[in-house]
């Protein structure tokens, strides 16, 4: 394990050291985000400003812009890959393979990962894919442009859309990487939590993030294989002519394609049996670190430790047999439409179990509020807000007026964007002390929180009530129709809070690097007075994480309140009693 | 420490403003006019999800702003423990009201509506076939006759955009609109909603009708329609790069100039 002088290739780049991995995983999904989060402004321009020409935009993109004005199908695309990679390659990336990579091993007492090959292997895999998303920015016809979910026949017939020639061969490519890598990651995580806890470390002493990576993790072994038979049958369908997805007697033009006896929503099914659970598996380790980043900042045990783990479980259940709640109105059986319905809604007793731990995790807080505490406060909001909006589009009947409106577009911006975005800062806050051995600044810290959490809701809460008034999604230009027109101001009121979000990111990323250089040095390895395993290691750790000895455990993670000190590491022996 | 005030209530006070901005949105008038029977079932559907969500959100904000701002203004020295029995009964409360209000709202104010509006339409009601292509809505009426003529995709021209087969007779007086839906107000409308290339969706605003129309497949809804005027018809599912252009008319009319304006439209007799 320990080599006696890595290289650089072997030590930065080729690396079998979890935490290497973990922030190869994150410093390129930061890198992504800056890509997914300038498409989102150009989307945003053209929605306030439709028809508008932007001549140097042009000499940037050529292929995008035709004299000056956005293309209607670029648009198109610029929507697609934004939620693309901000699904897969910002948020997975960050989150799951960023953190829980660097964070497992470190919080459970283990010296690596069960696989550490694999693990690498996991990453090289997912350059590839990360590669052949940029490269379609490059091809004819540009990227693929019939939205994240790809369904067919527009993802499947070249006639279709400029987007859906090479672009979507290069999308469909680069998922298959993804998931190949995704599915690496995930047996890992598993692994290593079954087998490698240190000795004592039961179950019930694990901190929430690694319940919430384990859950995740099996949610996606058991979700994403689906999709990968989805993609290569779609790639058959592309390619070679088969008909999986193409029903018979489909026109363009005057040509009448030849295939024969497939279903579109047959791909709906399989996409979304893993694209629900999707939601979830970003989601619940976004608040799995929000508890543990939580507890040290408010001096108390969190609430209902074991009630949440169990309704977590319940969640990644429930969210394994509720993908047709995205299918009400495409065409699936209305009966089943019901089914769906009720099971989605049964999802609202764990996951307002767990939203409620949360909030009364703060009752007699003695609060430190620290930067990561405030973006944990932040979620808490975004959760409700966001959370509440899913009982609309669980609803068959409701979900039949707000399907494909900006509506579902403000709901899962919190869900899926906001909520684990701020999962990710708040750990990044939290642990950058850790990995780094210096603090980020305090005041740039706060100068963020407060542009984000006031720029999200400037931007998806009035989302929901355009779609309250129809608007729908997808629409290059929001002004074609009469009924749109009045919600122009509106448009263009989220846009100015969109570049106020970016610019907002903008800070954290110069206080990220300025930092790493320059932040104040940690001079404790436990600076946050935390009980969890990985602030016994040294700052930063080594390769084997602890020189010594690993570390026995003899309690639970969140044993904090008066005593001698008013935290007792999970290391600490109890006492024995008289 | 002053500092942990200041937090407290800035966090307290943002989250109260975002309470407020909530708050002041919701009441605002969003929602198009209710123009169909089970439209307003949909309608009372929306609101109450509204209130049972609103509900929830204002508390949910109140109780933050509140615990934010007490504890840091005055920081407990103890709290009292609760038994793991009282833990979890406090924890499942909200979850089963919440349960309550949600599984309530579906099987009550939902199904019923649901079950209407894909069911099976009344006897008397008028059939129009709409069709989804790139860009463009085709919308067919059976003609005297009643009855849909065959149509084949080969035989799809510009000037023939469903495909209909002159040989069929039942085809030669079938009525052949582009972009443009014509119902008499007070009697159910029945479409059969079809499409030859991309998935579409149609999508009757103020009559809370939305649909996908899906290649492959003919998919059948009915609503009665109770206000007259002119509508805007949209695509909601992105079908390609017209797809922010893809807009019709639906007009309403009383059932009397619907019947005369039915009778003057030049049946589709091919070549």
């Amino acid at each position: 394990m320990h080599e006696a002088r890595p290289s650089f290739w072997t030590r930065y780049v080729f690396s079998q050291d979890h935490k290497v991995i973990g922030l190869q995983y994150y410093f390129t999904a930061m890198f992504m985000a800056l890509v997914g989060g300038l498409l989102a402004l150009l989307i945003r321009l053209q929605l306030a400003w439709p028809g508008h020409t932007w001549p140097w935009l042009e000499r940037l993109l050529p292929g995008f812009f035709s004299g000056g004005a956005l293309k209607p199908e670029s648009y198109l695309a610029l929507v697609t890959m934004h939620g693309t990679i901000m699904v897969f390659f910002v948020i997975s990336f960050a989150l799951i393979s960023g953190f829980g990579n660097y964070l497992i091993p470190l919080m459970i007492g283990a010296r690596d990962m069960a696989f550490p090959f694999l693990n690498m292997l996991s990453y090289w895999t997912a350059v590839p894919g990360v590669l052949l998303m940029l490269a379609s920015f490059w091809v004819e016809g540009g990227p693929a442009a019939s939205a994240w979910w790809a369904y067919p026949p527009l993802s499947a017939v070249k006639e279709a859309i400029p987007g859906s020639g090479l672009g979507q061969t290069l999308w469909l490519l680069g998922m298959a990487f993804f998931i190949a890598s995704f599915t690496m990651g995930g047996l890992n995580f598993v692994t290593t939590v079954l087998n490698l806890r240190t000795k004592g470390m039961s179950m019930f002493r694990l901190p929430m993030t690694v319940w919430t990576m384990f859950i995740s993790s099996i949610l996606g072994l058991l979700a994403f294989p689906p999709l990968t038979a989805a993609a290569i049958l779609l790639l058959f369908d592309r390619e070679l002519g088969t008909s999986f997805f193409l029903p018979t007697g489909l026109v363009f033009g005057d040509k009448v394609l030849s295939h024969q006896g497939g279903s579109p929503l047959l791909w709906q099914h399989l996409f979304w049996f893993l694209g629900h659970p999707e939601v979830y598996i970003l989601i619940l380790p976004a608040i799995g670190i929000a508890f543990d980043v939580m507890a040290p900042f408010i001096r108390k045990p969190v609430f209902g430790y074991r009630v949440s783990v169990l309704a977590l479980w319940a969640i990644g259940f429930l969210s394994m047999i509720v993908w047709g709640h995205h299918m009400y109105i495409s065409g699936m059986n209305p009966l089943l439409g019901e089914f769906f319905a009720v099971g989605t809604l049964a999802i609202t007793v764990p996951f307002t179990v767990v939203a409620f731990n949360m909030l009364a995790s703060l009752w007699g807080a003695r609060f430190r509020f620290r930067t990561p505490l405030l973006f944990v406060l932040g979620m808490i909001s975004f959760i409700g807000t966001g959370g509440l909006g899913g009982l609309f589009l669980g609803n068959a009947l409701s979900d039949m007026y707000l399907h494909d409106t900006y509506f579902v577009v403000g709901h899962f911006h919190y869900m899926i964007g906001w909520v684990t975005l701020f999962g990710i800062f708040a750990g990044t806050y939290y642990w950058f002390p850790k990995i780094f051995g210096r603090f980020m600044d305090e005041t740039l810290g706060k100068v963020h929180f407060w542009l984000s959490f006031l720029g999200a809701y400037a931007v998806f809460l009035p989302m929901h009530f355009l779609g309250f008034s129809g608007m729908m999604r997808h629409i290059y230009d929001p002004t074609v129709y009469d009924f749109l027109k009045s919600l122009v101001p509106w448009n263009r009121f989220i846009t100015f809070g969109a570049f106020l979000l970016f610019a907002a990111q903008l800070v954290f990323l110069w206080n990220f690097f300025w930092s790493l250089r320059r932040g104040r040095v940690v001079t404790e390895d436990n600076p946050w007075q935390a009980n969890t395993l990985e602030w016994t290691a040294p700052t930063p750790p080594p390769h084997g994480n602890w020189p010594g000895p690993l570390p026995v455990v003899y309690r639970g993670p969140y044993e904090y309140g008066p005593g001698e000190t008013d935290f007792r590491p999970q290391t600490e022996p109890v006492p024995v009693a008289k | 420490m002053d500092g942990r005030r200041i937090h407290g209530m800035a966090l307290a006070l943002a989250f109260l403003a975002v309470l407020a901005m909530g708050v002041v949105l919701a009441v605002r008038p969003w929602f198009p006019p209710v123009g169909s029977d089970h439209g307003r079932g949909v309608q009372r559907m929306l609101v109450y999800t509204l209130g049972a969500t609103g509900l929830f959100f204002i508390l949910g904000h109140l109780a933050l702003a509140y615990m934010v701002g007490r504890f840091s203004l005055r920081p407990v020295k103890e709290v009292p423990r609760l038994s793991g029995r009282r833990e979890r009964w406090l924890a499942l409360a909200p979850a089963l009201l919440m349960a309550l209000l949600a599984e309530g709202g579906v099987l009550a104010l939902g199904l019923p509506v649901w079950g209407t509006y894909y069911g099976i339409p009344p006897e008397d009601a008028l059939t129009v076939e709409v069709t989804g292509r790139q860009f463009f809505w085709v919308v067919r009426y059976p003609g005297p006759d009643g009855r849909f003529g065959r149509t084949s995709p080969d035989l799809v021209r510009a000037d023939n955009p469903v495909g209909l087969d002159a040989r069929d007779p039942a085809a030669r007086d079938d009525v052949v609109l582009l972009n443009e839906l014509h119902v008499p107000v007070g009697r159910p409308v029945r479409i059969l909603l079809r499409s030859l290339d991309i998935i579409h969706s149609l999508c009757l605003r103020e009559f809370r009708v939305k649909q996908d129309a899906v290649p492959g497949m003919t998919i059948s809804v009915w609503f009665t329609p109770r206000m007259t005027g002119t509508f805007e018809i949209a695509c909601n599912h992105v079908c390609g790069l017209g797809h922010y252009r893809m807009r019709g008319f639906l007009y309403v009319e009383e059932p009397a100039t619907f019947e005369q304006w039915l009778a003057e439209q030049a049946p589709w007799v091919g070549e």
